[in-house]
This record gives C-alpha cells, structure tokens and sequence, in this order.
C-alpha cells in the first residue's frame, strides 16, 4: 500500500509537469488550428481527420495522444488549450462534462443513450478482451471465461509465472474503468486479480504496450486489454487470439466532448457532428474503430450517466486501489 | 311609432363581461394554484430521490482504522440519472472539513439525524441540495460526517414545462367554455325581454288586454305593472270612448228637433238674409248631426273590431246591395255609382263593419266627385280580396295621405263640405281589425283612390 501511494505520488507531478506525449500529429497546413486531446493512437483517427479536413484548407489539426488519466489532468489544467477531447476514461470524461468542462452541441441526431446533456457523445463500443499469445500457451485449452483462466492459471502456475499481465489501475484511468466495472459485476474479478497477483502480474499503463509484449512472446496473456486494439494488431500477428470474455464482456464507449473553453467552437462542433456522422456511416474505411451500431444496446455497455463517478470520489478510489493493490502486489 | 327611450349599457353585454371577466379570473387562479401545486409534488420528487441518495451515501460512512471512510453503493449516484441528464454534485465533510467531492457546493450545517433541503448554484446552474448528517463513535470521541447531495434541476423544469403547457391548455379551454356559456346565458337572458318586447309590439293598436304568456319571475314586478298600467289605460278609453257614443246620442235627438224646427221656420221665412241665415243653421245642424253619427259608428267600430264576429260574407253582393241603396243620394248629385265585380269575393268578417266601412269610403266619394261623373267601385279577389273606390274628384293632397286616416283630420280643400273626419278613420279600423291594409292614392289623370286589401 505504501509502494502505490509512493507510485502515485511520484508519478502524478511527472504526469502533469511533463509536456512530451505519447504522440503529436499536425494534419493540414491551414492557419485555423484545432487542437485535439485524444487518448485514441493516431492510427485509428488519421483517416477521420483527414476526411474531415477534405474542402476546409484552411484548417489544421493537431493530434496529441496521451494516457486517459493524464489527459483528464492536463484538460482540467488548461480546458482553454485544447478544442476537442476525446477519451476512452468514460468516467473522466462523464465527470469532466459534470463539472461543466463540455459545450453543448445540439440537434446532433445521437441516439440518447450514447451522449449525456448533448455535451458528451460516445462514439464506440468497444470491449475489454483477454488476449492470449497462442505460441505461449501451448497446448493449453483457450480460456472463454475468467473462470477459466483461473482454473488454467491455477492448474499450469509454471506456463504463467512472470507472463500474465493487466493494467496498472493507478495509471491508466482507463484501466481502473475496466476493473471498477468489473469489480462492480462479480467478485470473480477480484479471485483473477489474486491469481494474477500470484502469478507476478506485469502491469502496463495501456493496451498498446500490453500487445507489444504478447507479441514478443514476454506475456502469454494479458486481461482487459483494448478489444478494437488487439484486434488490429491480431490481423498481422497470427499468434494473437482475441477472447471477448462470453459471461461478461464489459464493454467501454470512447467519447468526445467540445472544450467549454474552445477557441474554435465552431469548427470543434463540425469536427464532433464529423465524428458522429462517420461513425454512423459504418463505413469501416471512413471509421476504423468499431462503431456504435455494431454493438446496438448491449447491456454489457456501461452506461452514460453520473453514477460514473462513483469510483472516481477520492475515499471510494483510496478503497478500491488499496483492495486492489492488496490483491495483486502480493510480495509488496 | 317607437317613442324616444334613453339607453345606457346593454344587460346582455354587462352579464357576458360580468361572467366571462370572472372565468378568466378563475383560469389564471387555476394556472397558477395547479401550476405552484405541480411545482410543489415535483420538488418533492427530486427531493425525496436525493434525500435517498444522500441517506444511502451516509449510511456507508464507517470508521477505520481511526478514519472515517464511505464506501459507498454504485447506486447512490445511478438513482440520480433523469431524462435530462442532470448535473450531480456532493460533498462528503467529516466535522466540517471536506473529506471528498466538491468543496465549492454550498451547504448548509446540518444537524445530525435530520434533512435539509437548501437550492443553491453550482457552475451557473441552479441546484437543489440535500444535505444530512450522522454521528460517529469513534475511540478518540465523536465525529460528525454530513453528506450533501446535489443536483442541477432540468428534469424537474422540463417536468414543470410540460404541466404548465397543459394546465394553460386546460385553463384556455375553462375560459373558452366558460364565455360559450356566459354568451349563451347572456343571450337567453335578454331573450326573455326580447319575447316579452315582441309579444307587446306585435299588438294591434286597440289591444290592452294583460300579457298573458309566462314569463320569468325577476320580471313579474315589471309586467305586472305593464298589465295594470294597460288595464287602467283600456278601462280610461273605453269610459272616454262611451262617454263619446252618449254623448252623441244625446246630441242627435235634439238637433233632429232643431232642425225639423229650423225647416218649418224656413217656410215661414221670405226675406232673403233671414233665409240664408236659415239655411246655414240647417247646413251646420246637418254637419254635427252626421259627426256625431259617424262618432257612434266609430265607437261601434271600435267596440266590434275589439271583439270581432267573424262570418262568411259575399263582400260583392254587400257592395251591389250598399251601391243600391246610395243611388238615390248619388242621384240627386248627378253622379252615377258603378259596381264593377270580377269574380266572387269572400271573406270571414263582421258585415256591418265592413258595409260601414265601404259606405264611409263612397260616401267620401259622392262627397268630392263632381256632378256628372262616374264613381267606380271595383271588387275582386286576387290573392286576397281587394276593393277600391274611384271618382274624379280633386284627389287626395300627397303630403296629406299619411295623416287623413286620422280621427277627426280632415282634408285642406274640403271647401264647404260636411265631414268629420271620422270617415277614413273608420274604414282604416274595419280594415284592419280584418287584417287587411288601406292604401290612399290618386288615378292617372286625377281623381282619388281608395284601396283595401284583405
């Protein structure tokens, strides 16, 4: 417990101090600028925004992608430096729209239960996965179910010592989503954390770092990994197997919201009804990420609404991260 | 003949304004006391659901290890989810200082075990507060946690909206209603004196006999007073009318006796003045003589037509026999009477009234024809029975006609005729006791003209 609280108070300063990011992007060369808050890689959006600048010279866009919670400090930071922020953190974008961050866009035509106040619109459905790397296991049974990965982990302890890996909840708000969320729908959450918590689990502060390591053959499988993400890489590397979890695929909405603080309103507007328009288009060349109508009303979704932040109060956060450290930090 | 009547304000306009100015002061008292009522159960809604989830956040308070810690239920902020998406805040605070949420939400200092319902603002938005409070038993002492859950109240006026629009549907309707019905009671309201006035108007001159059909009691007082008034006005003519009929009947006898006397004096007489004197005096005994019969036949005529007799009559033959028996006067004028009848004419009427009528309108005939003429009488029945009386006379004075039917209005140029003018009068009673109409006019080529239609 003292390691975490000693982790995020190292880490928090650096976090918000630190002004490089993961990546930063201009597309267009026009004078009008939009500055864009992603936690998305820029791969996913580069044709998005690239269709989006089509017939509007005079516009650039700058794409900085950073972590989900990093970003939703840098936002609150400064909500007058960027236009449009977009983020896979539900609840810290639900939060940030609550504390009135967001501004309105209205008569958009999203169905009412992707966007909350017309300031907040999800635009994704995309699903927590287990991803194994088929080389590690072996000739081990695929795991469908968190009951069946720990049974595997339990059973074959020497296949996954050292080589389990999941988010680091502290980091990646994102990640601590996916296990609120999970921890909220069954206590079988917490038995797979201890189990991996025995096994030496890695942590990582996003899905992209989880994929590269499964894929060098470090991890053999990682939880709560980015589906859309996994996904993507799966079609290059044929030793990634994507599992959606068949009792319960917790399943997040990637969201955007317009700075209320913008400076282009009204191209931050255009850019959002752009997204919302792709999106439902379904064309996959257009819209690279897996798109709203794909997943319809899953009830696995969660949902768009205040009691998002729930997990996000200070005291109810210090409980989960210390139960959850309990469980996984084992020899801390 | 409508005599002038001063009129201020209309009873019909003051009971329609009167009630609809008081259902549109009942709609707006019924919009605003549903929509306060309204505003009110609503408020107590989101009340009572924020009270639900301020209890269920403090009831997870705890002690630990010495701290005080909420782990509080998903559900606490899930039940706060509206339609509008509403904004929430709360504030978590252990002896006054803030433990976790938002340390800007205003708050009031709660009391433990009990709730408070405080409306504040928060990010520009108006919200409603709910705050309570419980004490904790620690090692170290007591500690107090209070919890405020806040928020923003868009449901709630989008809720209020939504009952106003219909409550200001449901008041318009009242009010349009309440008009229809304040018109509709306006309008039967003066319909009853509208009857009442019609029934009175539609009498014939001679009619003043009591309104008879019922009518509503607030007007009682009124017509009673009309039906004694009328009473006490037919009981003054009637007494005036007999007093005329006596009175000419006294008159006549006497003057028959003066004049049987004035003519056997007339014998006697040579010298020329004293002669003409005479005669004068048996003209001017003539003249009242025959007024005062003509008084009589109108207080008869008027007597009959009140309470006419109504038999078949052959108003040809009546006319043949009345023509018969006026030749010899015709004669000794040089006039010649002519009865023209085409067809039959029958009627249901009082025959003497009407002989007495005709024979005024020849003898008004005989009276200005001059000698050698013809007076025409014409009979006929053409959608109604029709007569006319025709001579050759000077004809009537046109801005005269309107008045001569007149009692006792006579024309300018009668010269030295007898006459009352009682005549015209007559027949113009007969005439219409029988519903019928007279018309005076003069022919093409001079000459008067009489003419009743039945």
């Amino acid at each position: 417990m003292r390691i975490g609280a000693v982790l995020i108070l190292w880490l928090l300063p650096w976090m918000v101090a630190a002004q490089d990011w993961e990546d930063r992007q201009v597309f267009g060369a026009g004078d009008v600028s939009l500055r864009i808050l992603s936690s998305t890689d820029t791969s996913f959006f580069a044709p998005i925004i690239e269709d989006f600048l089509r017939g509007r010279t005079d516009v650039s866009v700058e794409y900085l992608v950073t972590g989900t919670a990093d970003l939703d400090a840098r936002f609150r930071a400064a909500p007058d430096g960027f236009d449009v922020v977009i983020s896979s953190a539900m609840d810290l974008q639900l939060k940030l729209a609550n504390d009135g961050f967001a501004a309105q866009v209205s008569d958009t035509g999203h169905p009412a239960w992707a966007k909350w106040r017309d300031s907040l619109f999800a635009f994704t459905a995309e699903p927590a996965a287990i991803v194994i790397n088929r080389r590690g296991l072996g000739a081990l049974p695929v795991p469908q179910t968190r009951q069946d990965m720990i049974a595997l982990m339990r059973d074959h302890s020497q296949v996954f010592e050292g080589r389990v890996g999941t988010y680091d909840v502290r980091q990646s708000g994102l990640g601590y989503l996916f296990a609120t969320q999970d921890a909220r729908a069954s206590e079988t959450y917490w038995r797979l954390i201890e189990v991996m918590g025995r096994m030496g689990a890695h942590l990582y502060c996003c899905s992209g770092a989880m994929i590269d390591d499964l894929v060098s053959g470090d991890l053999v499988v990682a939880y709560n990994v980015l589906g859309s993400y996994a996904e993507a890489r799966a079609e290059e590397e044929d030793a990634l197997l994507v599992i959606l979890p068949s009792e319960f695929p917790t399943t997040m909405m990637r969201t955007v919201l317009v700075s209320g603080k913008t400076r282009a309103p009204d191209l931050a507007d255009a850019f959002v009804r752009h997204v919302l328009a792709v999106q439902a288009s379904g064309d996959a060349e257009r819209f690279p990420l897996p798109s709203l109508t794909a997943a319809q009303r899953n009830p696995t979704i969660i949902s768009l609404d205040p009691a998002l932040m729930t997990y996000l109060d200070q005291m109810k956060r210090a409980i989960f991260i210390r139960e959850w450290e309990d469980a996984i930090l084992q020899d801390g | 003949m409508t005599a002038e009547v001063n009129a201020r304000g209309s009873l019909r306009t003051r009971l329609a304004l009167i009630l609809t100015g008081g259902a549109a002061v009942l709609a707006v008292i019924l919009y605003v006391a549903v929509r306060a009522l309204s505003a009110q159960i609503a408020q107590q809604g989101q009340d009572n659901v924020l009270a639900a989830s301020m209890s269920s956040i403090l009831d997870s308070a705890v002690i630990r290890d010495g701290q005080v810690s909420l782990d509080f239920p998903y559900s606490s902020l899930s039940m706060l989810t509206t339609d509008a998406d509403d904004r929430v805040f709360y504030a978590i605070r252990e002896d006054g200082q803030l433990l976790s949420g938002y340390g800007d939400l205003e708050v009031p200092d709660a009391m433990p075990e009990g709730q408070i319902f405080t409306t504040s603002v928060m990010g520009g938005d108006p919200v409603r507060v709910a705050t309570g409070a419980r004490r904790l038993i620690a090692a170290d002492g007591q500690r107090t946690v209070s919890v405020s859950v806040a928020q923003t109240q868009d449901a709630l006026s989008n809720t209020l909206n939504g009952i106003s629009r219909n409550v200001a549907v449901l008041g318009l309707g009242f009010f349009a209603l309440a008009t229809a019905l304040a018109t509709w009671a306006a309008s039967d309201t003066s319909a009853q004196l509208r009857r009442l006035t019609t029934s009175v108007t539609r009498r014939g001159p001679q009619d003043l006999s009591p309104v008879a059909r019922p009518v509503p009691s607030e007007m009682v007082p009124l017509v009673g007073s009309l039906n004694t008034f009328m009473s006490r006005l037919d009981h003054t003519l009637t007494q005036s009318e007999d007093f005329i009929a006596e009175a000419a009947h006294r008159i006549r006898t006497p003057l028959a006796t003066v004049r049987s006397h004035a003519e056997a004096t007339l014998q006697r007489v040579d010298r020329p003045d004293n002669r003409t004197a005479l005669l004068s005096m048996v003209r001017a005994i003539d003249e009242s003589s025959r007024a005062a019969g003509q008084l009589l036949d109108h207080a008869m005529v008027t007597f009959r037509a009140e309470n006419l007799e109504r038999v078949e009559v052959d108003i040809a033959a009546l006319l043949a026999e009345l023509v018969q028996r006026m030749t010899p006067i015709a004669d000794m004028k040089d006039i010649r009477l002519e009865l023209r009848a085409s067809g039959s004419a029958h009627l249901l009427g009082d025959p003497i009234l009407l002989q007495n009528a005709f024979r005024n309108l020849i003898d008004n005939a005989l009276k200005y024809a001059p000698a050698e003429t013809v007076v025409e009488i014409e009979v006929g029945d053409n959608s109604g029975v029709f007569v006319s009386v025709l001579d050759n006379g000077p004809g009537f004075d046109l801005d005269e006609i309107e008045t001569l039917s007149g009692r006792f209005v006579r024309g300018r140029d009668t010269g030295n005729k007898v006459g009352s003018g009682l005549g015209l009068t007559i027949a113009q009673a007969v005439t219409e006791a029988h519903g019928g109409q007279m018309t005076l006019g003069n022919r093409e080529g001079g000459g008067a003209c009489a003419l009743v239609q039945f």
